[in-house]
């Protein structure tokens, strides 16, 4: 069959199996802004890139490619609500595709020439991008049938993948005029929808992977099987920094179905035909350490030197106002100070990688996330060019950060196997869980100490907050953007732009150099911690000033609509101010708020939760508002926003990664136990209404969670906690 | 060699006694719907069915399933109550990155095989062995009364 692609420069090329049409549109390209911020108020250069996002067969098939991994997120059907809704395709029609790695065509427009996903970033980016997409393609469809048809192409409608002329009552399907369309040149001059003629964005599209992902069909990582392939699983090191110093593979060779034993810089790794010998063959191994280099602290004691850290001043962070004149004017002051431990982001399919070796290029196969860093890492490794290395990316089994790793840890790995065996093998590298919650790469631990100030008209006057806890950005590709004079964006993200009209604030940084733990974002990053201390110790400044927490809030973002806006929907729609049904005796009842800015989306959380008489916690119902512009797929909002509470309510109930002499004490799930079914609320998600340009929603819906649930226990049981994960022995009546 | 009752078919198998069957599922037979989360039967991503009754293959030999009726993910469909899970699953979207969702559902399958109008705490009991990193728990638990009502 025939493929004709109008490229750049409108290449033919013959031979493929279908009729497809591409595009060169004009990308609107902002400058880098990293993983957790959006390029937010700056304008770039605007410069042309050749895309291509779209594939019509003459099969009427309409395949969007997607340049943005789905890991759970939607990213897939979001990104082809947006084009499919200016194409007028039929939703029914529309299929996926994930995007090769050619940050050319596919770069993350807020990361400069950068190709990956992270930061709630793909659907904010890719709007204007995945519109002009599809408005070119429908554009290009009705010259064809204008011309075919003899008409003013003013006069003819599309709908459904359907192209049609009322007046000579023709029509003509995507497929029949593929070709046609294929041979006209790209439109620059594009009209795009006014929103109030949307009918797939902020509707009803459901969602494009769930067939595949109820019937065991969907491909990730961990079922790549390819002729001839080795599975590697590997002995790590006990302790961060260790090393291998001998090792006997004897008995590991003896295991049936291993075929080789390599040493790594990572440790050692056994090659078997496949993985359950792989595992055998490793647990087998003798491996001595060289651990004179290693790190043997354990949390307890990098958190007694993050406290003295605390004591002295750290880098400021910001400053406004004169926060020492208000401390020493101050009626009366609340301190309070938080502990937040390393937290591993435990995605249900382990970290793995396939890495193929030959014919001078590298290919791999994963849940990928980090084109571009990944590319130059593997092409540094083997000795090729970026453009040599060419990836799959396969759906993630989760990831919450970690796949986007910023030393292309795991990646780096594989690839270490497959130089080390000499290429001559396929290999599928495959942690198992006890490699995969061992490994690092944790949401950092942190210290906070806060205080505030309250005048003597009874005016919250000052504000001080200090952090203390490793940089996430330091070492990654991200680091000349994103750490400003010494001050890492992220560890103060959501603490140092915090909303609140307080007329003298100060927030200073300490970021501990000789802590060599692996650190890395975690879903909602910095406001992982940030949300959760600024917004208890606001209510615990509330309740010495004897205020309402929304009232006060309000009070407090006069300034900030947006804040104030999903903070009214959601303590409307929980009833704010409304007596809790009782509990049963010796149940304790509340109810608490919390909002909070991450990502350019605005969320506020209502919890109510119930405190057996032991101190448990059950976390009964989350009311939660959001405010991330347009909404694309409001089901897919709400999907994320259930699953961020499930995903915070783990860590604040049980997550908790711990070092004891450099040892990583968790290892596998009852170690570090995520929420499970009995423990998850009824979620209610409401969404602001908005004209606004889409933005996030795959992390902003975790930072209120938290804070509002130990808000709802304060006021259950006027004990405020300030160390997670909780602990009900401090909750005990 | 082992012999296998694999979805309806007979099959022989390569493997050690001790393989536990998820990897022979997912190595040996490719039958690659079946997930390893844990290897410790403690997050049920590898939740298949024995004899109607959901197991964690990742922590059962396959010795001991040897003769035995084993249901995967790749033809639960085939069943009235497995088609209506599934179903069910796909009208309310409850997938999300979708790695435990194969464990998901047939742990919903072998509840509602033996009771077809589930409460909420007969699901929290039946399902709470199945982790979802991605807390997809509203939606699973909304598809579950889902099925029931078709399967009434």
């Amino acid at each position: 069959m025939n493929t004709i692609e109008n490229l750049s420069r409108r290449r033919f090329l013959q031979g493929s199996a279908g009729l497809t049409l591409g595009f060169c549109l004009p990308a609107l390209a902002a400058p880098a802004a990293g993983p957790g911020k959006a390029g937010e108020g700056a304008v770039g250069p605007i410069h042309f890139e050749p895309n291509a996002f779209l594939r019509i067969g003459t099969d009427n098939s309409v395949t969007v490619i997607s340049k943005h991994l789905e890991m759970g997120q939607g990213t897939y059907t979001g990104l082809a609500t947006i084009l499919a809704e200016e194409l007028d395709a039929d939703w029914n029609t529309v299929r996926v595709e994930g995007a090769p790695a050619d940050a050319g065509r596919y770069n993350n427009l807020f990361w400069g020439p950068a190709q990956g996903t992270g930061g709630s970033t793909a659907m904010a980016n890719s709007w204007e991008q995945m519109r002009r997409a599809g408005a070119a393609g429908r554009a290009m469809l009705v010259s064809a049938a204008a011309i075919k048809w003899r008409v003013p192409a003013t006069e003819i409608a599309v709908r459904d993948g359907v192209v049609s002329h009322a007046k000579s009552k023709r029509r003509a399907t995507f497929g029949e005029l593929a070709v046609a369309a294929a041979t006209l040149p790209v439109p620059t001059d594009l009209k795009l929808k006014n929103p109030k003629d949307f009918r797939l964005i902020g509707k009803q599209a459901k969602r494009k992977d769930s067939a595949d992902k109820t019937s065991g069909q969907a491909r990730f990582t961990q079922d790549v099987q390819l002729p001839g392939m080795l599975v590697a699983v590997v002995a790590h090191p006990p302790r961060f920094g260790a090393t291998v110093k001998s090792f006997d593979a004897g008995r590991a060779r003896a295991v049936k179905g291993v075929v080789d034993v390599v040493q790594i810089p990572q440790g050692v790794a056994v090659l078997a035909t496949d993985t359950w010998s792989a595992k055998k063959g490793r647990d087998a191994l003798s491996v001595s350490w060289d651990e004179s280099q290693a790190f043997k602290l354990g949390s307890d004691e990098i958190l007694a030197r993050y406290r003295e850290l605390a004591k002295t001043p750290g880098l400021v962070a910001h400053q406004s106002g004169d926060a020492g004149q208000a401390f020493g004017k101050a009626a009366k002051v609340i301190r309070a100070s938080y502990d937040f431990p390393y937290l591993a982001h435990a995605a249900m399919e382990p970290m793995n990688c396939v890495i193929r070796l030959g014919d001078g290029r590298c290919e791999v196969w994963n849940g990928e996330q980090m084109q571009t860093g990944d590319q130059h890492a593997l092409a540094g490794l083997f000795g090729l060019k970026p453009e040599q290395v060419s990836i799959h990316m396969l759906y993630a089994g989760g990831s919450f950060g970690r796949r986007a790793s910023s030393q292309s840890d795991y990646v780096l790995e594989a690839a270490h196997i497959v130089k080390a065996i000499g290429g001559k093998a396929p290999v599928k590298l495959v942690w198992m869980r006890e490699d995969d919650m061992r490994a690092g790469y944790y949401r950092p631990l942190f210290h906070h100490a806060l205080e505030a100030a309250v005048d003597g008209n009874g005016q919250l006057s000052g504000w001080r907050h200090r952090l203390v806890g490793q940089s996430i950005m330091a070492g990654s590709p991200f680091a000349s953007g994103m750490i400003k004079d010494g001050i890492d964006l992220v560890s103060v993200e959501g603490a140092a732009n915090l909303p609140y009209a307080i007329p003298n604030m100060k927030v200073d940084l300490h970021t501990p150099q000789d802590i060599p733990v692996p650190v890395l974002w975690w879903r909602s990053v910095g406001s992982s911690h940030t949300a959760y201390s600024t917004e208890t110790f606001l209510d615990q400044v509330a309740a010495a000033m004897g205020r309402d927490p929304v009232a006060l809030r309000l009070e407090l973002l006069a300034r900030h609509p947006r804040h104030a806006g999903v903070l009214k929907l959601a303590a409307e729609k929980a009833g704010w101010g409304t007596p809790l049904k009782p509990g049963l005796p010796g149940e304790r009842r509340g109810r608490g708020v919390a909002v909070h800015e991450s990502f350019n989306t605005f969320v506020a959380e209502v919890a109510e939760v119930t405190v057996a008489r032991d101190g448990s916690v059950k976390v009964d119902r989350m009311v939660c508002a959001v405010d991330c512009g347009i909404a694309i797929n409001p089901d897919n909002v709400r999907a994320q926003v259930e699953g961020a509470v499930g995903f915070a309510l783990s860590a604040a109930l049980h997550g908790e990664i711990t070092l004891k002499e450099g040892h990583v004490v968790q290892g596998n799930f009852d170690g570090y136990p995520p929420l499970r079914i009995h423990e998850m609320p009824v979620v209610d998600v409401h969404i602001v209404p908005s004209t606004a340009a889409p933005t996030g929603i795959g992390e902003p819906g975790v930072p209120p969670a938290a804070p509002a649930v130990a808000n709802a226990i304060a006021a259950a049981t006027g004990k405020h906690l300030t160390r997670l994960p909780f602990n009900s022995a401090e909750l005990a009546a | 060699m082992i012999q296998l009752d694999v979805n309806g078919k007979q099959q022989q198998l390569d493997v050690t006694p001790d393989t536990p069957l998820l990897w022979a599922l997912r190595d040996t037979l490719h039958l690659t719907g079946t997930k390893y989360g844990c290897g410790e039967a403690l997050c049920g991503a590898c939740t298949v069915l024995v004899d109607g009754a959901p197991m964690r293959s990742c922590s059962v030999p396959v010795s001991a399933v040897a003769g035995r009726k084993i249901t995967t993910i790749e033809t639960v469909d085939k069943h009235r109550v497995g088609k209506a899970v599934q179903e069910a699953w796909r009208t309310l979207d409850v997938v999300q990155c979708g790695y435990c969702q194969s464990g998901q559902i047939m742990s919903a399958v072998a509840l509602l095989s033996r009771n077809r109008k589930p409460s909420d705490s007969d699901i929290d009991n039946a399902m709470s062995g199945n982790l979802c990193r991605c807390a997809t728990y509203v939606r699973i638990r909304a598809a579950i009364h889902e099925a029931a009502k078709a399967l009434v």
